[in-house]
């Protein structure tokens, strides 16, 4: 730690963008709604044809 | 450098160069433009994929097709002695895959509208009209119904472009456009 | 405690484990690139209309070989080697559990062999999607469910790594951006192999008789969810490695920690979406699913591609000026290292996935104009353009600064390594961009016989198409001649290549110990006009081939 950053707030962007988790945590879960699970729905709610 | 850790702890708060904020600005216009192209097109464009499309059994979508072959048939193929199909413009028109062959051929008057109905009896395959460069998937188990409007006379093929085993090279259909 | 050795060309610390894990899965990645170009190979000259080399089971089962050995083990092998540099060498830190990195790198290798065995047998000639309800034989499945598994051990390898690091305090502060960049890769990676398992297992359990039914357009929407992601840890892994190229070679470093990472960051968020490309025309998914997936939510995540498409040649240019090459516009690339292939190869690398991937795909993915490409030739012209010029050529660039440095021999073949990234480059561009312009004319892809000698009914395709295939052939020689370069090159260097013990490394690695750029980020404390103006000609070639396909689609048959 230098002394110059100690004391200065690390901004929250910058926070996110080191935290690898929360990010892994992003990368699977906005895919896995957005495309599997609306996809998934979709496929499952076809019509039966007359 | 871009391998170490950045020299400065806090980079959050460094200004950014000019260059970068002008080409993210132009860049960002440019994905928005090419956002709103695609419901744009579907209210003007002419050329839209159906949302149309339903669970079907096989045989009960064969049994469609046959009905309409019987109704319709004008003549016989004489490459391979396939029905030729002359529906009335503006009807349900039934297009149907299996291995290796489009069946039947389908006859269409240019300039008229057509709900074309498209599944499979067995795997995937490509329906893919050309000279048009119509490209739609066709599965077994979906019937697909979408709304054609023929612009130009004359003979079409019908190429499966879904590998679909062995004689996926030759399941090559027609289909003709009357003036 | 880990043992380590010092690199005496950068001054790094090697952890000596990770280091050989490094190695093996490198070299490995190398194998199945001769392999599956070989096959790649047998692909072109059976396309090639004059030549037609296979009978048409051959060719299936070649083309199934080559998609799968080059697709995924090839590219997912060198990734686990990039993904291990990074956490290791970049970050001075040691391999989170070496064993199980072994464990991962056999599951990887058994399956693999077993793959390609399967296809080889010649009962599983499905091609690399394998779509139901086509069968592939059990062990087709079973290969691919324990190369995933592998793979997978490698990614939490990773991130179990950057937890040692940060608790050792390997590294101060945020990480490197390189690093942070096989982040997004291995982040991604975490999704893609999930959706993979989650689609293969039960497929494997219905290969061998557990469930009697898989839905088509179920199995379609979750494979794609491993195949085109699997696509996107390899842009996210070769921006990575141009970022580390350009460290290396320039001491560059990036024009703004801030823009760079969050251009990262809309990759994290939105990347893996765009796996809906694959289900434009199909039955059954809406327009709205269709529209938002397609477009990675209003395109953010091209918005991040085009970042790096700046920031990148961008920083090299401010590296550049710094050292004096400031005469012009373009004196700093006309100066830059042409002769050595790290460079080279980067650089090919950047432009040619930008304007014949990148655009060519953003085009193709529009959900109406995809109308007019699905499944013809024009996809794998795309994706040759993306995979072959942009990751694969990335890689072999690494690889040339990677002999010398982790392999410490010196390159065999020196004038051949110099031309090789030109060769492959161009070879593989062109025959991109006449696959391309076929598909443009209606030709398909995985299609033995664009002649329909052996159907009942004729079609002719239009002359031009003809042509191109052949041209497509032409290059795509070429651009195994290239690769057959890159393997030579690669395999001689580790064979016959001159030891360099203890000494320093030759030329590419110059400059490695001595960051030329002090500090920049600065607004106004310089400029990059050249890089700028080579974005501005990429906009518009990229909205002038954009509108020309809407006019192109506008011309066909009426279809709502």
């Amino acid at each position: 730690m230098s002394s110059s950053s100690q004391g200065e707030r690390i901004p929250v962007m910058q926070r996110i963008l080191d935290n690898p988790f929360l990010l892994l945590f992003i990368g699977v879960t906005v895919p896995t709604v957005s495309y599997t699970i609306w996809g998934i729905m979709e496929v499952a709610q076809l019509p039966v044809a007359k | 450098m871009s391998l170490t850790p950045p020299a400065n702890k806090i980079w959050w708060n460094e200004p950014v160069e000019k260059a970068e904020i002008l080409w993210v600005t132009l860049a960002l216009i440019w994905a928005l433009i090419m956002f709103f192209m695609m419901p744009v097109w579907h209210v003007y464009g002419k050329q839209n994929v159906s949302n149309e499309a339903y669970r079907i059994q096989p045989d009960a979508y064969a049994k469609k097709v046959e009905a309409m072959v019987a109704k319709y048939t004008v003549r016989q193929e004489k490459g391979n002695n396939q029905p030729v199909v002359h529906p009335p413009a503006g009807s349900d028109v039934y297009l149907l895959a299996r291995l290796w062959e489009w069946y039947p051929i389908l006859e269409l008057e240019n300039g008229k509208s057509y709900r074309l109905h498209l599944s499979s009896l067995d795997w995937q395959h490509g329906f893919s009209l050309q000279p048009a460069n119509i490209n739609l998937q066709v599965h077994p188990g979906i019937e697909m119904v979408v709304t054609v409007t023929p612009n130009a006379a004359g003979e079409y093929g019908i190429i499966c472009n879904e590998f679909c085993g062995i004689g996926h090279h030759t399941m090559l259909g027609k289909l003709y456009v009357t003036k | 405690m880990a043992d380590f050795r010092t690199c005496p060309v950068t001054g790094l610390k090697v952890h000596l484990e990770g280091e050989k894990l490094i190695k093996w899965n490198a070299v490995t990645a190398i194998v199945f690139l001769l392999i599956g170009g070989l096959f790649g190979l047998l692909v072109v000259l059976t396309r090639w209309p004059e030549v037609h080399l296979l009978p048409a089971d051959l060719f299936y089962m070649a083309l199934t070989a080559h998609g799968a050995l080059i697709l995924v083990v090839w590219i997912v092998f060198f990734e686990v080697a990039v993904l291990y540099f990074c956490c290791t060498v970049l970050l001075q830190s040691r391999l989170a559990t070496p064993k199980w990195g072994w464990v991962g790198y056999w599951l990887m290798l058994i399956g693999t062999l077993i793959t390609t065995v399967a296809v080889l047998q010649g009962n599983s000639s499905v091609m690399f999607t394998s779509y139901v309800p086509m069968q592939a034989a059990p062990h087709f499945y079973l290969g691919l469910i324990l190369f995933a598994v592998g793979a997978l051990i490698a990614c939490f390898i990773f991130m179990g790594t950057l937890v040692i690091a940060k608790d050792e305090k390997t590294y101060e502060g945020s990480l490197p951006l390189v690093v942070f960049g096989a982040l997004v890769a291995c982040i991604i990676a975490i999704y893609t192999i999930a959706s993979g398992a989650i689609i293969l297992i039960p497929t494997f359990l219905w290969s061998v008789g557990y469930i009697s039914h898989i839905d088509p357009l179920m199995y379609k929407v979750i494979w794609w969810g491993f195949g085109h992601s699997s696509q996107q840890i390899n842009v996210s892994a070769h921006i990575a490695v141009w970022y580390a190229i350009a460290a290396i070679l320039f001491g560059a470093k990036p024009l703004s920690e801030k823009v760079s990472r969050m251009a990262f960051l809309l990759y994290i968020f939105f990347l893996q979406i765009a796996s809906a490309h694959h289900l434009l025309v199909e039955p059954g998914l809406s327009s709205e699913y269709k529209i938002f997936n397609t477009s990675y939510a209003m395109y953010l995540a091209v918005l991040g591609s085009m970042i790096h498409g700046l920031t990148v040649p961008g920083c090299i240019e401010a590296a550049q000026r710094q050292k004096g090459f400031n005469k012009g516009l373009f004196e700093w690339l006309r100066k830059a290292p042409w002769g050595n292939p790290v460079f080279s190869g980067m650089f090919l690398s950047l432009i040619l996935f930008g304007f014949l991937g990148g655009i060519s795909g953003v085009t193709m993915g529009v959900e109406q104009i995809n109308i007019i490409i699905h499944n013809t030739i024009y996809v794998p012209g795309h994706f040759h353009a993306t995979v072959a010029t942009g990751t694969t050529l990335a890689f072999m660039a690494l690889t040339y600064f990677l002999i010398p440095t982790l392999f410490r021999r010196s390159l065999a073949f020196p004038t051949m390594a110099k031309w090789q990234p030109y060769v492959f480059g161009i070879g593989m561009g062109m025959a991109a961009l006449f696959m391309m312009g076929a598909g443009t004319l209606g030709v398909s892809r995985r299609h033995w016989d664009i002649a329909f000698t052996d159907a009942a009914l004729k079609f002719n395709h239009p002359q031009a198409a003809w042509l191109m295939m052949g041209l497509a052939g032409i290059f795509g020689v070429m651009a195994v001649i290239g690769g057959a370069m890159f393997c030579l090159v690669a395999v001689g260097s580790l064979l016959w290549g001159e030891k360099l013990s203890m000494e320093p490394a030759p030329a590419p690695a110059a400059g490695a110990a001595k960051p030329a750029v002090a500090s920049h980020g600065d607004a106004g404390t310089f400029t990059v006009p050249g890089t700028f103006t080579l974005a501005m000609v990429f906009l518009i070639a990229f909205v002038l081939y954009y509108f020309v396909n809407w006019k192109y689609l506008a011309s066909t048959w009426g279809l709502s």
